[in-house]
Protein backbone atom coordinates (compact mmCIF):
# COMPACT_ATOMS: atom_id res chain seq x y z
CA UNK A 1 0.00 0.00 0.00
CA UNK A 2 1.55 3.28 -0.90
CA UNK A 3 1.55 6.47 1.20
CA UNK A 4 0.12 9.83 0.08
CA UNK A 5 2.90 12.96 0.07
CA UNK A 6 2.13 13.72 3.53
CA UNK A 7 2.56 10.44 5.54
CA UNK A 8 5.86 10.06 2.81
CA UNK A 9 7.57 13.64 4.50
CA UNK A 10 6.18 12.64 8.00
CA UNK A 11 7.34 8.92 7.99
CA UNK A 12 10.35 10.43 6.64
CA UNK A 13 10.93 13.08 9.37
CA UNK A 14 10.33 10.95 12.20
CA UNK A 15 12.53 7.67 11.22
CA UNK A 16 9.59 5.17 10.02
CA UNK A 17 9.78 3.47 6.98
CA UNK A 18 5.90 4.05 6.76
CA UNK A 19 2.91 6.25 8.40
CA UNK A 20 -0.45 5.51 8.39
CA UNK A 21 -3.22 8.47 9.07
CA UNK A 22 -4.28 9.54 12.68
CA UNK A 23 -1.05 7.50 14.18
CA UNK A 24 1.39 10.23 16.42
CA UNK A 25 4.69 10.89 15.37
CA UNK A 26 7.63 12.90 16.64
CA UNK A 27 9.22 14.77 13.54
CA UNK A 28 12.15 16.72 13.11
CA UNK A 29 11.46 20.13 11.84
CA UNK A 30 13.69 21.51 8.83
CA UNK A 31 12.67 25.62 8.71
CA UNK A 32 10.87 27.65 11.71
CA UNK A 33 9.43 30.51 10.52
CA UNK A 34 8.05 33.02 12.71
CA UNK A 35 7.22 37.05 11.49
CA UNK A 36 6.64 39.66 14.60
CA UNK A 37 5.15 37.55 16.87
CA UNK A 38 8.69 35.88 17.59
CA UNK A 39 8.42 38.18 20.44
CA UNK A 40 5.63 36.00 21.83
CA UNK A 41 8.26 32.74 21.04
CA UNK A 42 11.44 34.62 22.50
CA UNK A 43 9.16 35.21 25.73
CA UNK A 44 7.67 31.60 25.96
CA UNK A 45 11.36 30.46 24.84
CA UNK A 46 13.15 32.34 27.46
CA UNK A 47 11.02 30.51 30.32
CA UNK A 48 11.73 27.13 29.32
CA UNK A 49 15.12 27.98 30.21
CA UNK A 50 17.05 26.55 27.43
CA UNK A 51 20.16 29.25 27.17
CA UNK A 52 20.46 28.55 22.74
CA UNK A 53 17.89 27.17 20.13
CA UNK A 54 18.39 24.12 18.80
CA UNK A 55 19.60 25.02 15.34
CA UNK A 56 19.93 29.03 14.69
CA UNK A 57 20.71 28.07 10.87
CA UNK A 58 16.90 26.55 10.70
CA UNK A 59 15.30 29.57 11.96
CA UNK A 60 13.80 32.49 9.59
CA UNK A 61 12.26 35.51 11.09
CA UNK A 62 10.31 37.81 8.65
CA UNK A 63 8.98 41.13 9.62
CA UNK A 64 5.87 41.94 7.67
CA UNK A 65 2.15 42.59 9.81
CA UNK A 66 3.28 46.06 11.33
CA UNK A 67 5.79 47.21 8.81
CA UNK A 68 6.83 50.26 9.07
CA UNK A 69 6.58 50.17 12.85
CA UNK A 70 3.02 51.63 13.33
CA UNK A 71 3.09 52.64 16.79
CA UNK A 72 5.42 52.66 20.08
CA UNK A 73 4.58 49.00 20.70
CA UNK A 74 5.48 47.70 17.72
CA UNK A 75 8.60 49.54 17.46
CA UNK A 76 9.83 48.05 20.67
CA UNK A 77 8.25 44.55 19.63
CA UNK A 78 10.94 45.06 16.67
CA UNK A 79 13.67 45.92 18.42
CA UNK A 80 13.38 42.97 21.25
CA UNK A 81 13.30 40.74 18.24
CA UNK A 82 16.47 42.11 16.54
CA UNK A 83 18.20 42.07 19.89
CA UNK A 84 17.20 38.42 20.42
CA UNK A 85 18.09 37.84 16.71
CA UNK A 86 21.50 39.31 17.29
CA UNK A 87 22.27 37.38 20.20
CA UNK A 88 21.51 33.88 19.18
CA UNK A 89 22.99 34.40 15.40
CA UNK A 90 19.47 33.32 13.76
CA UNK A 91 20.57 33.14 10.10
CA UNK A 92 17.87 34.25 8.66
CA UNK A 93 16.60 37.42 9.68
CA UNK A 94 14.48 40.33 7.34
CA UNK A 95 13.91 43.29 8.50
CA UNK A 96 11.65 46.54 7.39
CA UNK A 97 12.81 46.91 3.57
CA UNK A 98 14.31 43.59 3.00
CA UNK A 99 11.74 41.26 2.79
CA UNK A 100 8.01 41.70 2.63
CA UNK A 101 5.05 39.20 3.87
CA UNK A 102 7.00 36.35 5.20
CA UNK A 103 5.59 33.56 2.86
CA UNK A 104 6.47 35.24 -0.11
CA UNK A 105 10.07 36.20 0.95
CA UNK A 106 10.46 32.40 2.64
CA UNK A 107 9.43 31.04 -0.89
CA UNK A 108 11.10 33.54 -3.30
CA UNK A 109 14.30 33.39 -1.33
CA UNK A 110 14.67 29.62 -1.89
CA UNK A 111 14.36 28.38 1.75
CA UNK A 112 11.83 25.93 1.06
CA UNK A 113 12.51 22.72 -0.66
CA UNK A 114 10.80 19.56 -1.71
CA UNK A 115 9.95 17.26 1.19
CA UNK A 116 10.63 19.27 4.08
CA UNK A 117 8.67 19.76 7.34
CA UNK A 118 8.28 23.66 7.75
CA UNK A 119 6.29 24.77 10.52
CA UNK A 120 5.14 28.60 10.89
CA UNK A 121 3.73 31.06 13.30
CA UNK A 122 1.40 31.66 11.07
CA UNK A 123 -2.05 29.92 9.54
CA UNK A 124 -0.77 30.71 6.26
CA UNK A 125 2.27 28.49 6.18
CA UNK A 126 0.77 25.89 4.22
CA UNK A 127 1.07 28.03 1.05
CA UNK A 128 4.62 25.68 1.14
CA UNK A 129 3.56 23.34 0.20
CA UNK A 130 3.49 24.56 -3.45
CA UNK A 131 7.12 23.61 -2.70
CA UNK A 132 6.50 19.85 -2.48
CA UNK A 133 6.92 20.79 1.60
CA UNK A 134 4.41 19.33 4.39
CA UNK A 135 4.13 22.99 5.97
CA UNK A 136 1.80 23.93 8.70
CA UNK A 137 0.62 26.53 10.99
CA UNK A 138 1.50 26.04 14.69
CA UNK A 139 0.84 28.57 17.98
CA UNK A 140 3.89 30.62 19.64
CA UNK A 141 4.00 28.61 22.45
CA UNK A 142 4.72 25.46 19.89
CA UNK A 143 7.17 27.39 18.66
CA UNK A 144 9.08 27.73 21.57
CA UNK A 145 9.22 24.25 22.24
CA UNK A 146 10.20 23.94 18.34
CA UNK A 147 12.91 26.31 18.81
CA UNK A 148 14.27 24.37 22.33
CA UNK A 149 14.35 20.65 20.57
CA UNK A 150 13.69 20.51 16.79
CA UNK A 151 10.94 18.46 17.00
CA UNK A 152 7.16 18.71 16.87
CA UNK A 153 4.75 15.82 17.76
CA UNK A 154 2.27 15.76 14.25
CA UNK A 155 -1.07 13.12 14.48
CA UNK A 156 -0.26 11.95 10.52
CA UNK A 157 -3.44 13.46 9.01
CA UNK A 158 -6.07 12.03 5.91
CA UNK A 159 -5.49 13.19 2.34
CA UNK A 160 -8.55 14.53 0.32
CA UNK A 161 -7.25 14.49 -3.33
CA UNK A 162 -8.50 17.07 -5.60
CA UNK A 163 -7.94 16.69 -9.38
CA UNK A 164 -8.57 19.16 -11.72
CA UNK A 165 -8.82 19.33 -15.40
CA UNK A 166 -9.94 21.21 -18.38
CA UNK A 167 -9.32 24.99 -19.53
CA UNK A 168 -9.65 28.02 -17.53
CA UNK A 169 -11.97 30.44 -19.17
CA UNK A 170 -10.58 34.08 -19.63
CA UNK A 171 -10.40 36.25 -16.50
CA UNK A 172 -10.83 32.73 -14.37
CA UNK A 173 -7.59 31.98 -12.09
CA UNK A 174 -6.39 29.73 -9.11
CA UNK A 175 -7.98 32.43 -6.61
CA UNK A 176 -11.71 31.27 -8.51
CA UNK A 177 -10.64 27.65 -8.46
CA UNK A 178 -10.00 27.88 -4.36
CA UNK A 179 -12.76 29.58 -3.68
CA UNK A 180 -15.10 27.37 -5.47
CA UNK A 181 -13.63 24.51 -3.85
CA UNK A 182 -13.70 25.78 -0.51
CA UNK A 183 -17.41 27.08 -1.08
CA UNK A 184 -18.12 23.09 -1.94
CA UNK A 185 -16.17 21.78 1.13
CA UNK A 186 -17.00 24.52 3.71
CA UNK A 187 -14.73 26.41 6.54
CA UNK A 188 -13.94 22.61 8.03
CA UNK A 189 -13.88 20.54 5.02
CA UNK A 190 -10.37 19.96 5.26
CA UNK A 191 -9.82 20.36 8.87
CA UNK A 192 -6.88 18.27 10.31
CA UNK A 193 -6.35 16.81 6.80
CA UNK A 194 -3.68 17.70 4.07
CA UNK A 195 -5.08 18.58 0.60
CA UNK A 196 -3.08 17.28 -2.83
CA UNK A 197 -3.80 18.99 -5.94
CA UNK A 198 -2.97 17.64 -9.39
CA UNK A 199 -4.11 17.14 -12.39
CA UNK A 200 -3.71 18.70 -15.73
CA UNK A 201 -5.07 22.17 -14.96
CA UNK A 202 -2.81 22.51 -11.92
CA UNK A 203 0.42 20.95 -13.83
CA UNK A 204 -0.18 23.83 -16.55
CA UNK A 205 -0.22 26.92 -13.42
CA UNK A 206 2.49 29.35 -12.65
CA UNK A 207 3.88 28.25 -9.28
CA UNK A 208 2.52 31.78 -8.00
CA UNK A 209 -1.00 30.52 -8.87
CA UNK A 210 -0.11 27.39 -6.96
CA UNK A 211 0.86 29.13 -3.74
CA UNK A 212 -2.77 30.76 -4.14
CA UNK A 213 -4.40 26.97 -3.53
CA UNK A 214 -1.85 25.65 -0.93
CA UNK A 215 -2.53 29.10 0.86
CA UNK A 216 -6.25 29.26 0.64
CA UNK A 217 -6.45 25.52 1.65
CA UNK A 218 -5.83 26.81 5.27
CA UNK A 219 -9.26 28.35 4.90
CA UNK A 220 -11.19 24.89 4.52
CA UNK A 221 -8.75 23.85 7.92
CA UNK A 222 -5.96 21.86 6.21
CA UNK A 223 -3.04 21.23 7.63
CA UNK A 224 -0.97 21.17 4.95
CA UNK A 225 -1.92 21.59 1.22
CA UNK A 226 0.65 20.27 -1.84
CA UNK A 227 0.47 20.96 -5.69
CA UNK A 228 2.53 18.61 -7.72
CA UNK A 229 6.63 19.16 -7.64
CA UNK A 230 8.90 16.85 -9.74
CA UNK A 231 11.69 15.79 -6.88
CA UNK A 232 8.34 13.74 -4.32
CA UNK A 233 5.10 12.96 -4.66
CA UNK A 234 2.67 10.07 -3.23
CA UNK A 235 3.01 6.49 -4.04
CA UNK A 236 0.98 4.82 -6.64
CA UNK A 237 -1.70 3.27 -4.84
CA UNK A 238 -1.80 5.64 -2.03
CA UNK A 239 -5.11 5.79 -0.07
CA UNK A 240 -7.23 8.55 -0.23
CA UNK A 241 -9.92 9.78 2.55
CA UNK A 242 -12.04 11.19 -0.85
CA UNK A 243 -11.26 11.85 -4.29
CA UNK A 244 -12.74 15.22 -5.75
CA UNK A 245 -12.54 15.88 -9.45
CA UNK A 246 -13.06 19.31 -11.51
CA UNK A 247 -13.43 20.04 -14.69
CA UNK A 248 -12.36 24.03 -14.81
CA UNK A 249 -13.75 24.82 -17.85
CA UNK A 250 -17.11 23.46 -17.08
CA UNK A 251 -17.50 24.24 -13.21
CA UNK A 252 -16.00 27.53 -13.08
CA UNK A 253 -17.88 29.46 -16.12
CA UNK A 254 -17.35 32.74 -13.79
CA UNK A 255 -15.47 34.79 -11.32
CA UNK A 256 -16.32 33.54 -7.76
CA UNK A 257 -17.09 35.61 -4.77
CA UNK A 258 -16.12 35.02 -1.18
CA UNK A 259 -19.40 37.32 0.66
CA UNK A 260 -19.04 38.31 4.21
CA UNK A 261 -18.45 36.93 6.95
CA UNK A 262 -17.27 33.85 5.93
CA UNK A 263 -14.54 32.19 2.97
CA UNK A 264 -17.30 29.82 2.54
CA UNK A 265 -19.67 31.30 1.47
CA UNK A 266 -19.31 31.61 -2.15
CA UNK A 267 -21.01 32.97 -5.00
CA UNK A 268 -20.30 33.11 -8.97
CA UNK A 269 -20.66 36.57 -9.78
CA UNK A 270 -23.83 36.81 -11.68
CA UNK A 271 -25.56 35.79 -8.67
CA UNK A 272 -24.72 39.05 -6.53
CA UNK A 273 -26.54 42.13 -7.71
CA UNK A 274 -25.55 45.42 -7.77
CA UNK A 275 -22.60 46.53 -4.98
CA UNK A 276 -20.83 50.11 -4.88
CA UNK A 277 -17.59 49.40 -3.47
CA UNK A 278 -15.90 51.71 -1.48
CA UNK A 279 -12.30 50.13 -1.29
CA UNK A 280 -10.03 47.64 -3.75
CA UNK A 281 -7.20 45.59 -1.80
CA UNK A 282 -4.77 43.64 -3.80
CA UNK A 283 -2.05 42.16 -2.11
CA UNK A 284 -1.41 40.04 0.53
CA UNK A 285 0.84 36.32 0.64
CA UNK A 286 -2.72 34.77 -1.42
CA UNK A 287 -2.55 37.39 -4.33
CA UNK A 288 0.46 39.98 -4.00
CA UNK A 289 2.52 38.61 -6.86
CA UNK A 290 3.94 39.56 -9.65
CA UNK A 291 1.33 37.86 -11.98
CA UNK A 292 -1.14 39.22 -9.70
CA UNK A 293 -0.23 43.10 -10.21
CA UNK A 294 0.42 42.29 -13.59
CA UNK A 295 -3.33 41.50 -14.52
CA UNK A 296 -4.49 44.35 -12.38
CA UNK A 297 -2.56 46.63 -14.57
CA UNK A 298 -3.97 45.17 -17.76
CA UNK A 299 -7.59 45.97 -16.32
CA UNK A 300 -7.05 49.26 -15.44
CA UNK A 301 -4.58 50.12 -18.06
CA UNK A 302 -5.88 53.44 -19.68
CA UNK A 303 -9.02 53.49 -17.35
CA UNK A 304 -9.67 55.33 -13.61
CA UNK A 305 -10.19 54.14 -10.37
CA UNK A 306 -14.03 55.39 -9.76
CA UNK A 307 -14.35 58.11 -7.63
CA UNK A 308 -16.17 56.14 -5.09
CA UNK A 309 -13.23 53.96 -4.87
CA UNK A 310 -10.02 53.92 -3.83
CA UNK A 311 -8.09 51.22 -5.11
CA UNK A 312 -5.03 50.12 -2.38
CA UNK A 313 -2.01 47.74 -4.00
CA UNK A 314 0.65 46.28 -1.89
CA UNK A 315 3.10 44.23 -3.50
CA UNK A 316 3.82 41.07 -1.87
CA UNK A 317 7.71 42.14 -1.41
CA UNK A 318 10.35 44.27 -2.16
CA UNK A 319 11.43 41.61 -5.36
CA UNK A 320 7.82 41.69 -6.13
CA UNK A 321 7.99 45.29 -6.00
CA UNK A 322 10.99 46.15 -7.51
CA UNK A 323 9.79 43.81 -10.55
CA UNK A 324 6.39 45.72 -10.82
CA UNK A 325 8.31 48.97 -10.65
CA UNK A 326 10.43 48.05 -13.92
CA UNK A 327 8.38 45.87 -16.01
CA UNK A 328 5.89 49.47 -15.70
CA UNK A 329 3.05 47.86 -13.42
CA UNK A 330 3.53 50.07 -10.64
CA UNK A 331 2.88 53.29 -12.93
CA UNK A 332 0.09 51.66 -14.93
CA UNK A 333 -2.16 51.57 -11.38
CA UNK A 334 -1.01 54.48 -10.20
CA UNK A 335 -1.76 56.38 -13.12
CA UNK A 336 -5.58 54.89 -13.00
CA UNK A 337 -5.42 55.91 -9.38
CA UNK A 338 -3.73 53.28 -7.25
CA UNK A 339 -1.77 54.09 -4.04
CA UNK A 340 1.06 51.74 -3.09
CA UNK A 341 1.58 50.41 -0.09
CA UNK A 342 5.22 49.10 1.17
CA UNK A 343 5.01 45.80 0.63
CA UNK A 344 4.15 43.47 3.63
CA UNK A 345 0.51 42.70 5.55
CA UNK A 346 -1.14 46.04 4.62
CA UNK A 347 -4.68 46.28 5.52
CA UNK A 348 -5.12 42.32 5.40
CA UNK A 349 -5.28 41.77 9.06
CA UNK A 350 -6.95 45.05 9.79
CA UNK A 351 -4.09 46.84 11.88
CA UNK A 352 -2.62 49.42 9.41
CA UNK A 353 -2.97 50.93 5.83
CA UNK A 354 -6.17 50.51 4.74
CA UNK A 355 -8.71 50.06 7.74
CA UNK A 356 -12.68 50.55 6.58
CA UNK A 357 -15.29 52.47 8.39
CA UNK A 358 -18.50 51.23 9.46
CA UNK A 359 -20.76 50.35 6.35
CA UNK A 360 -18.22 50.22 3.98
CA UNK A 361 -17.74 47.33 1.12
CA UNK A 362 -14.41 46.10 -0.01
CA UNK A 363 -13.32 43.40 -2.56
CA UNK A 364 -10.14 42.09 -2.08
CA UNK A 365 -7.61 39.57 -2.86
CA UNK A 366 -7.04 38.66 0.23
CA UNK A 367 -8.14 35.45 1.97
CA UNK A 368 -10.20 36.37 5.19
CA UNK A 369 -13.68 38.15 5.27
CA UNK A 370 -14.62 37.76 9.11
CA UNK A 371 -15.94 40.14 10.80
CA UNK A 372 -14.03 43.01 11.71
CA UNK A 373 -11.24 41.31 9.85
CA UNK A 374 -10.11 45.01 8.01
CA UNK A 375 -11.28 47.18 10.68
CA UNK A 376 -15.15 48.58 11.74
CA UNK A 377 -17.53 45.06 12.70
CA UNK A 378 -20.20 46.76 10.40
CA UNK A 379 -17.72 46.24 7.06
CA UNK A 380 -18.09 43.83 4.58
CA UNK A 381 -15.19 42.30 2.85
CA UNK A 382 -15.49 40.51 -0.28
CA UNK A 383 -12.52 38.31 -1.63
CA UNK A 384 -12.26 38.24 -5.18
CA UNK A 385 -9.51 36.87 -7.80
CA UNK A 386 -6.85 40.21 -8.71
CA UNK A 387 -8.43 40.97 -12.25
CA UNK A 388 -12.41 41.14 -10.40
CA UNK A 389 -10.53 43.60 -7.49
CA UNK A 390 -9.18 45.89 -10.23
CA UNK A 391 -12.55 45.69 -12.64
CA UNK A 392 -14.32 46.52 -9.73
CA UNK A 393 -12.00 49.54 -8.66
CA UNK A 394 -12.55 50.89 -12.22
CA UNK A 395 -16.20 50.32 -12.13
CA UNK A 396 -17.04 51.16 -8.47
CA UNK A 397 -19.11 48.31 -8.33
CA UNK A 398 -18.35 44.46 -8.01
CA UNK A 399 -17.50 43.74 -11.55
CA UNK A 400 -16.54 41.01 -13.98
CA UNK A 401 -13.18 42.16 -15.79
CA UNK A 402 -15.20 41.05 -19.08
CA UNK A 403 -17.19 44.20 -18.39
CA UNK A 404 -14.66 46.34 -17.83
CA UNK A 405 -12.01 45.23 -20.67
CA UNK A 406 -14.28 44.23 -23.58
CA UNK A 407 -13.99 46.70 -26.53
CA UNK A 408 -17.59 48.82 -26.92
CA UNK A 409 -16.73 49.48 -23.03
CA UNK A 410 -13.25 50.64 -23.86
CA UNK A 411 -14.26 52.88 -26.71
CA UNK A 412 -17.30 54.02 -25.32
CA UNK B 1 3.34 23.16 41.91
CA UNK B 2 0.39 20.62 41.89
CA UNK B 3 -0.56 18.93 38.90
CA UNK B 4 -4.23 21.09 37.33
CA UNK B 5 -7.21 18.83 38.16
CA UNK B 6 -8.52 16.49 35.78
CA UNK B 7 -12.27 16.92 36.90
CA UNK B 8 -13.36 20.56 36.67
CA UNK B 9 -16.48 22.33 38.43
CA UNK B 10 -17.41 25.42 36.77
CA UNK B 11 -20.55 27.66 35.25
CA UNK B 12 -21.46 27.91 31.54
CA UNK B 13 -20.83 31.43 30.78
CA UNK B 14 -22.22 32.21 26.87
CA UNK B 15 -23.17 29.20 24.39
CA UNK B 16 -21.91 29.95 21.28
CA UNK B 17 -22.69 29.07 17.45
CA UNK B 18 -20.59 27.53 14.90
CA UNK B 19 -16.85 28.42 13.11
CA UNK B 20 -15.86 31.36 16.14
CA UNK B 21 -12.72 32.35 14.38
CA UNK B 22 -9.97 33.90 15.73
CA UNK B 23 -10.57 37.28 14.95
CA UNK B 24 -14.12 36.85 16.76
CA UNK B 25 -12.10 35.38 19.85
CA UNK B 26 -9.19 38.05 19.26
CA UNK B 27 -9.07 41.04 17.18
CA UNK B 28 -6.13 41.18 14.99
CA UNK B 29 -5.93 44.77 16.29
CA UNK B 30 -4.74 43.62 19.29
CA UNK B 31 -1.82 41.34 18.08
CA UNK B 32 0.76 43.24 19.25
CA UNK B 33 0.12 43.08 22.86
CA UNK B 34 2.34 40.24 23.91
CA UNK B 35 1.90 40.56 27.49
CA UNK B 36 -0.35 37.49 28.03
CA UNK B 37 -2.53 38.94 31.08
CA UNK B 38 -3.70 41.88 29.36
CA UNK B 39 -4.76 39.79 25.86
CA UNK B 40 -7.62 39.12 28.07
CA UNK B 41 -9.19 42.76 28.11
CA UNK B 42 -9.84 41.94 24.46
CA UNK B 43 -11.83 39.06 24.55
CA UNK B 44 -14.48 38.59 22.30
CA UNK B 45 -14.40 42.19 21.95
CA UNK B 46 -16.04 43.31 18.46
CA UNK B 47 -18.61 40.94 18.28
CA UNK B 48 -19.66 39.41 21.95
CA UNK B 49 -18.42 42.42 24.48
CA UNK B 50 -20.77 41.06 26.92
CA UNK B 51 -19.07 37.71 27.65
CA UNK B 52 -15.98 39.30 28.95
CA UNK B 53 -17.53 41.02 31.31
CA UNK B 54 -19.54 38.09 32.43
CA UNK B 55 -16.87 35.55 33.00
CA UNK B 56 -16.14 34.16 35.94
CA UNK B 57 -13.06 32.61 36.46
CA UNK B 58 -13.52 28.75 36.13
CA UNK B 59 -16.73 29.74 34.01
CA UNK B 60 -16.71 27.43 30.56
CA UNK B 61 -17.36 28.51 27.37
CA UNK B 62 -19.67 26.36 25.42
CA UNK B 63 -19.74 26.45 21.72
CA UNK B 64 -20.62 23.75 18.42
CA UNK B 65 -18.86 23.25 15.30
CA UNK B 66 -15.24 24.57 14.25
CA UNK B 67 -14.15 26.80 16.76
CA UNK B 68 -11.15 29.10 16.92
CA UNK B 69 -11.23 28.44 12.92
CA UNK B 70 -8.52 30.68 11.07
CA UNK B 71 -5.38 32.53 12.43
CA UNK B 72 -2.48 30.84 13.94
CA UNK B 73 -2.75 33.39 17.05
CA UNK B 74 -2.01 32.45 20.24
CA UNK B 75 -3.74 35.19 21.72
CA UNK B 76 -7.41 33.98 21.14
CA UNK B 77 -6.48 30.91 23.77
CA UNK B 78 -4.10 33.08 25.71
CA UNK B 79 -7.35 35.60 25.82
CA UNK B 80 -9.52 33.23 27.03
CA UNK B 81 -7.43 31.26 29.95
CA UNK B 82 -6.20 34.85 31.49
CA UNK B 83 -10.05 36.03 31.43
CA UNK B 84 -10.34 33.17 34.00
CA UNK B 85 -12.23 30.39 30.99
CA UNK B 86 -11.59 26.81 32.66
CA UNK B 87 -12.57 25.62 29.64
CA UNK B 88 -13.71 25.62 26.31
CA UNK B 89 -16.27 22.51 25.28
CA UNK B 90 -17.37 22.30 21.51
CA UNK B 91 -18.36 19.94 18.96
CA UNK B 92 -15.13 20.66 16.97
CA UNK B 93 -12.09 22.34 17.12
CA UNK B 94 -10.09 24.05 14.52
CA UNK B 95 -6.49 22.32 14.56
CA UNK B 96 -4.18 25.16 15.74
CA UNK B 97 -6.90 26.55 18.56
CA UNK B 98 -6.87 23.35 19.57
CA UNK B 99 -2.93 22.65 19.69
CA UNK B 100 -2.67 25.89 21.57
CA UNK B 101 -5.27 25.79 23.63
CA UNK B 102 -3.72 22.50 25.33
CA UNK B 103 -0.41 23.99 25.57
CA UNK B 104 -1.26 27.33 27.37
CA UNK B 105 -2.94 24.41 29.46
CA UNK B 106 -6.43 25.31 28.53
CA UNK B 107 -8.58 22.07 28.64
CA UNK B 108 -10.28 22.05 25.31
CA UNK B 109 -13.51 19.52 25.15
CA UNK B 110 -14.79 17.96 22.07
CA UNK B 111 -18.19 17.45 22.92
CA UNK B 112 -20.49 17.20 19.91
CA UNK B 113 -23.47 17.28 22.28
CA UNK B 114 -22.34 20.17 24.68
CA UNK B 115 -24.04 22.78 22.52
CA UNK B 116 -27.39 21.24 22.76
CA UNK B 117 -27.24 20.44 26.03
CA UNK B 118 -25.94 23.29 27.81
CA UNK B 119 -27.52 27.29 28.29
CA UNK B 120 -26.04 30.44 29.84
CA UNK B 121 -25.91 30.00 33.90
CA UNK B 122 -25.85 25.91 34.21
CA UNK B 123 -22.86 24.52 36.44
CA UNK B 124 -21.08 21.68 34.81
CA UNK B 125 -19.12 18.59 36.15
CA UNK B 126 -16.42 17.61 33.25
CA UNK B 127 -14.52 14.45 33.77
CA UNK B 128 -11.50 15.17 31.36
CA UNK B 129 -9.87 11.41 30.84
CA UNK B 130 -13.38 9.70 31.71
CA UNK B 131 -14.85 11.08 29.09
CA UNK B 132 -18.32 12.33 30.43
CA UNK B 133 -19.65 15.88 31.53
CA UNK B 134 -22.65 16.41 33.84
CA UNK B 135 -25.07 18.95 33.78
CA UNK B 136 -25.89 19.77 37.31
CA UNK B 137 -28.50 22.06 36.84
CA UNK B 138 -30.81 19.77 34.44
CA UNK B 139 -29.01 16.40 35.99
CA UNK B 140 -28.00 14.86 32.76
CA UNK B 141 -24.88 13.45 31.84
CA UNK B 142 -23.91 14.01 28.03
CA UNK B 143 -20.27 12.29 26.30
CA UNK B 144 -17.17 13.81 26.23
CA UNK B 145 -14.13 12.67 24.08
CA UNK B 146 -11.44 11.93 26.20
CA UNK B 147 -8.38 13.82 26.43
CA UNK B 148 -5.40 12.17 25.21
CA UNK B 149 -2.26 11.03 27.11
CA UNK B 150 -0.01 13.99 25.52
CA UNK B 151 -2.55 16.46 26.28
CA UNK B 152 -3.35 14.98 29.72
CA UNK B 153 0.60 15.04 30.38
CA UNK B 154 0.58 19.04 29.15
CA UNK B 155 -2.54 19.96 31.06
CA UNK B 156 -1.60 18.42 34.42
CA UNK B 157 2.00 20.61 34.12
CA UNK B 158 -0.01 23.98 33.63
CA UNK B 159 0.79 23.96 29.53
CA UNK B 160 3.92 23.00 27.28
CA UNK B 161 6.17 25.86 28.98
CA UNK B 162 6.03 24.30 32.32
CA UNK B 163 6.19 21.08 30.92
CA UNK B 164 9.40 21.51 28.73
CA UNK B 165 10.90 23.84 32.07
CA UNK B 166 10.64 20.60 34.14
CA UNK B 167 11.96 18.52 31.62
CA UNK B 168 14.83 20.77 30.82
CA UNK B 169 15.55 21.31 34.42
CA UNK B 170 15.48 17.47 34.68
CA UNK B 171 17.92 17.11 32.13
CA UNK B 172 20.17 19.97 33.38
S1 LIG C 1 -0.96 38.90 4.21
FE1 LIG C 1 -2.68 38.60 5.60
S2 LIG C 1 -3.03 36.42 5.68
FE2 LIG C 1 -1.00 36.73 4.76
S3 LIG C 1 0.44 36.58 6.46
FE3 LIG C 1 -0.10 38.73 6.25
S4 LIG C 1 -1.85 39.07 7.64
FE4 LIG C 1 -1.62 36.85 7.34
Amino acid sequence: MGMTLAEKILARASGRARVSPHEIVVANVDLAMSHENADLVRKSFAEIGVPRVWDPSKIVIIFDHRIPAESEKTATTHKAVREFVAAQGIAHFYDVGRGGICHQVLAERGHVKPGMVVVGTDSHTTTHGAFGAFATGIGATEMAGVWAEGTLWFKVPSTIRIEVDGEFHEWISAKDLILYIIGKLGVAGADYRAVEFDGSAIRRMTIASRMVLANLSMEMGAKAAFTPVPEIGPDPGAVYERVLHIDAGRDLAEPQIACPHSVDHVKPLSALGALPVHQCVLGSCTNGRLEDLEVAARVVAGRSVHPRTRLIVIPASQLVYRDAMRLGYLETLMAAGAIINPPGCGPCVGVHQGILAAGEVCVSSTNRNFIGRMGSKDSFVYLASPAVVAASAVAGELAHPQAICSPEVSHA
Amino acid sequence: MPDAPLILHGRVCAVLGENIDTDIIYPGRYLNITDRAQTAEHLFELAYPSIRRDLQPGDFVVASKNFGCGSSREQAATALKFAGAGAVLAASFARIFYRNAINLGLPAVVSPQAFSHCAPGDELEIDLTGGSVHNVTHNIVFPAAPLDPRAVELLQAGGLIPYLKRKHAGVA
